[in-house]
């Protein structure tokens, strides 16, 4: 063949679809995002929700307050306590309960807990995704001694359902106190290892630096919160902007970095797990002592009116917003998970990228499904 | 014959057991050999696969602070076999709309270049089924066609994620069989042979890595990373890339059509480390002949061989459970930026070391 022919031969290139999930390695759930591709080329990225869609808003309405507690750890299983949390706060704000002191620290303490542990499995999976499979091991072994403590006064590991409206289920296991003291400098150790293994690692910032840089307007734009949002450099933690149960008498800094790309966000995930140390060192040392429910009606019936309660999990800025018609059961309930905005930003910034960089990107998402499509 | 070398050992092995003197095989015989040799280095590669698919297991666990497999047979090592025993035994499921032809030739093009390359690869002084004047080239040509394989497979299994994987590992393996290449042709200076056997008896004064020093250092380095490459391992395990693609080019295939992929890795693997052990690190030849004196010297060669193909094993396995994966236009700027110029400069620079006759000899 000529040169003459080459030139006029007609060599179509085409984009083609590609479904990412709902089953695969990446999707961590059940996500599916549509992919157009040209070659590697990402062009085009639309999710598809709804494949665990299981109705909770709507069963909510269904199920008395006390209830409803039990149904949002089935949202964002990895911060369980802290969606609880949101639900008792929530519940008690409208029914004007002051709640111990004691319940509070604990409230507090779990929560950081969950953080941690929720931070850990993040970097375990993300280490995964981009092709390092030691990370998640790692991460695994240091999140069994959270689990531990959890199951020790909870009676479980996932979902804790341990805080009720007005206090918590059970008080601390006597050891609890021992084991949390024994952890702070475990995992005060094992950091810098981590560290050591895929922070600093050449590829691993050949593959995170400059990808995916979200910037602080869009951040705002698009809802981020929690780390994708403080990467970038927007102050969003509801710990800071309207601190709930113990989180006002603790001094911790907000993790801010701009940069706005993968490793900004990686590195505001990693930097947290120091300052939730802290809160925890802060509060384990004395936990006051006063009992660890307060007085509430069996059945409890709240006020007509509408009640809102922000809290921090470990992706961003958890909403319940609950309307009551003075019922035993709730109106209308919903939920503003931190997920689904931040799925959001995917669309925009894994668009004109490679396939590889839409993993790395979702990765440091930290996406956990059930959040998103509840 | 060209197979001179095991035949003969072959042959001596019948006078031993039959206790005649100078006895000639004849062709029947010779035929009789070359079926048993091919037997025999088909038992090597299976076991010799499942024996790595251990190793690599036992080894991650060793990184990952797990205990891995240890439960089958005396320290687990029965558990690959019995793993392989169930992906025979397997219903062989896949796509309907294949392209039936590419799609059942890729894993018998896999193993058949990672068998023929392994016939050349010297074991011991004179364990060896193909003695020919081009070895290392040989291995080099041969083994690349198992790229076809791995195309033909992400071809014929009608699937993107496979024929994503299919074009990465195309573009992968030829353009670091350039690197690997360039890396060998450093060494090979220094001996003016392609012959495996030249090549490992020109390092009895020392290995290659000392006596080259800097050149040969360098094209250590280049070669181990172009090798884990084309060995498709991470950090290079890009056709593959299980958080990006599934599976890559074998996502489409089960029971024994993935177990021959899976194996063909780890014999290929084997084979770049045989090569490495062979170009840099002087084959069966003890390290600094402490065992010479010693009796039954193939055994011995064979047993320094096998340390040092183990040796650079384990740092391939080391790469793979401790990097993380890169990206494809990384992939290809760190070849063709970076290595392949790299190697070049490398060779112009050992030419000039051999030149002017500046290689450690003791």
């Amino acid at each position: 063949m000529d040169t003459q022919n080459l030139q006029t031969l007609d060599l179509k290139s085409q984009e083609y679809f590609i479904n990412m999930g709902p089953q695969h390695p990446a999707a961590h759930g059940v996500l599916r995002l549509i992919l157009t591709m040209d070659g590697e080329i990402v062009k085009n990225i639309e999710p598809d929700l709804g494949f665990i869609h299981r109705s909770i808003e709507k069963q909510c309405e269904y199920e008395g307050y006390k209830q409803i507690i039990h149904l949002t750890d089935r949202l964002d299983y990895l911060s369980a306590h802290i969606n609880n949390e949101a639900v008792a706060l929530a519940i008690e704000k409208a029914l004007e309960i002051e709640v111990p002191e004691r319940v509070k620290v604990i409230r507090t303490i779990m929560g950081e807990l969950t953080r941690i542990a929720s931070h850990l499995l993040w970097w375990g999976v993300m280490g995964m995704d981009v092709g390092a499979l030691t990370t998640f091991m790692y991460a695994f072994r240091d999140r069994e001694y959270i689990n531990d403590i959890m199951e020790d006064t909870t009676g479980a590991r996932l979902t804790m359902n341990y805080s009720t409206p007005g206090g918590v289920m059970f008080d601390l296991h006597k050891d609890f106190v021992k084991r949390v003291k024994e952890f702070i400098p475990h995992l005060r150790s094992v950091l810098p290892k981590y560290d050591e293994l895929l922070t600093g690692n050449i590829i691993f910032i050949k593959r995170m630096k400059g990808i995916g840089v979200l910037s602080p307007e869009d951040a705002i734009n698009y809802g981020a919160t929690g780390p994708v949002a403080r990467g970038s450099g927007v102050a969003s933690d509801v710990r800071k902007i309207q601190p709930y149960s113990a989180l006002d008498r603790v001094d911790f800094n907000e993790v801010l970095l701009d940069g706005g790309d993968n490793l900004a966000r990686y590195n505001v995930r990693m930097k947290e797990m120091y300052e939730s140390l802290n809160i925890i060192e802060q509060l384990i040392d004395n936990i006051p002592d006063d009992g660890i429910q307060a007085k509430t009606k069996a059945l409890i019936k709240l006020p007509k009116g509408e009640f809102l309660q922000r809290v921090e999990t470990a992706r961003g800025d958890f909403g319940v917003h609950i309307i009551s018609d003075g019922k035993k059961n709730p109106y209308r309930v919903k939920f503003r998970s931190p997920g689904f905005s931040n799925l959001n930003t995917l669309i925009k910034l894994g668009k004109d990228t490679l396939l590889g960089d839409l993993i790395a990107i979702s990765a440091t998402m930290d996406f956990v499904i059930p959040d998103i499509d509840r | 014959m060209i197979l001179t070398n095991t035949t003969n050992y072959f042959a001596k092995f019948i006078e031993y057991l039959s206790g005649a003197e100078g006895l000639n095989l004849g062709f029947a015989g010779e035929i009789l050999a070359y079926v048993v040799i091919a037997a025999l280095y088909l038992a090597f590669f299976a076991v010799a696969g499942l024996m790595l698919v251990y190793m690599e297991r036992r080894i991650a666990a060793f990184f990952q602070l797990r205990l891995g497999p240890n439960r089958v047979g005396p320290w687990g090592l029965l558990q690959t076999i019995a793993d392989a025993l169930k992906l025979v035994a397997k219903e062989i499921t896949g796509t309907e709309r294949k392209d039936g032809l590419l799609y059942h030739t890729a894993y018998y093009l896999v193993i058949v270049a990672a068998l023929v390359s392994l016939s050349v690869v010297s074991f011991a002084p004179g364990v060896q089924a193909f003695n020919v004047n081009i070895g290392v080239f040989f291995i080099s040509a041969v083994s690349s066609v198992g790229v076809l394989g791995l195309i033909f497979g992400g071809w014929g299994s009608n699937n993107k994620y496979s024929l994503l994987g299919a074009m990465r590992s195309g573009l992968q393996m030829i353009s670091y069989e350039l690197s690997a290449g360039l890396a060998m042709l450093t060494i090979i200076l220094m001996v003016g042979s392609l012959n495996v056997d030249s090549i490992i008896e020109a390092q009895q004064s020392n290995i290659f890595l000392i006596q080259g020093h800097i050149p040969a250092l360098i094209a250590f380095a280049i070669f181990i990373i172009a090798g884990t490459a084309e060995s498709n391992r991470t950090p290079f395990d890009l056709p593959e890339g299980e958080a990006e693609l599934g599976a890559g080019f074998h996502s489409e295939y089960s029971g024994m059509g993935f177990a021959y992929f899976f194996l063909a890795e780890f014999i290929n693997m084997f084979i770049i480390a045989s090569l490495t052990a062979t170009l840099f690190l002087g084959g069966w030849l003890a390290p600094f002949g402490i065992t010479d004196s010693l009796p039954w010297q193939p055994l011995w060669g064979l047993i320094w061989f096998f340390v040092k193909v183990l040796g650079v094993i384990f740092l391939m396995m080391w790469f793979r459970w401790t990097f993380p994966r890169l990206r494809i236009d990384q992939l290809l700027t760190l070849e063709w930026k970076y290595l392949l110029p790299m190697a070049l400069l490398n060779i112009v620079l050992m030419a000039l070391v051999v030149y002017f006759d500046l290689l450690i000899k003791f």
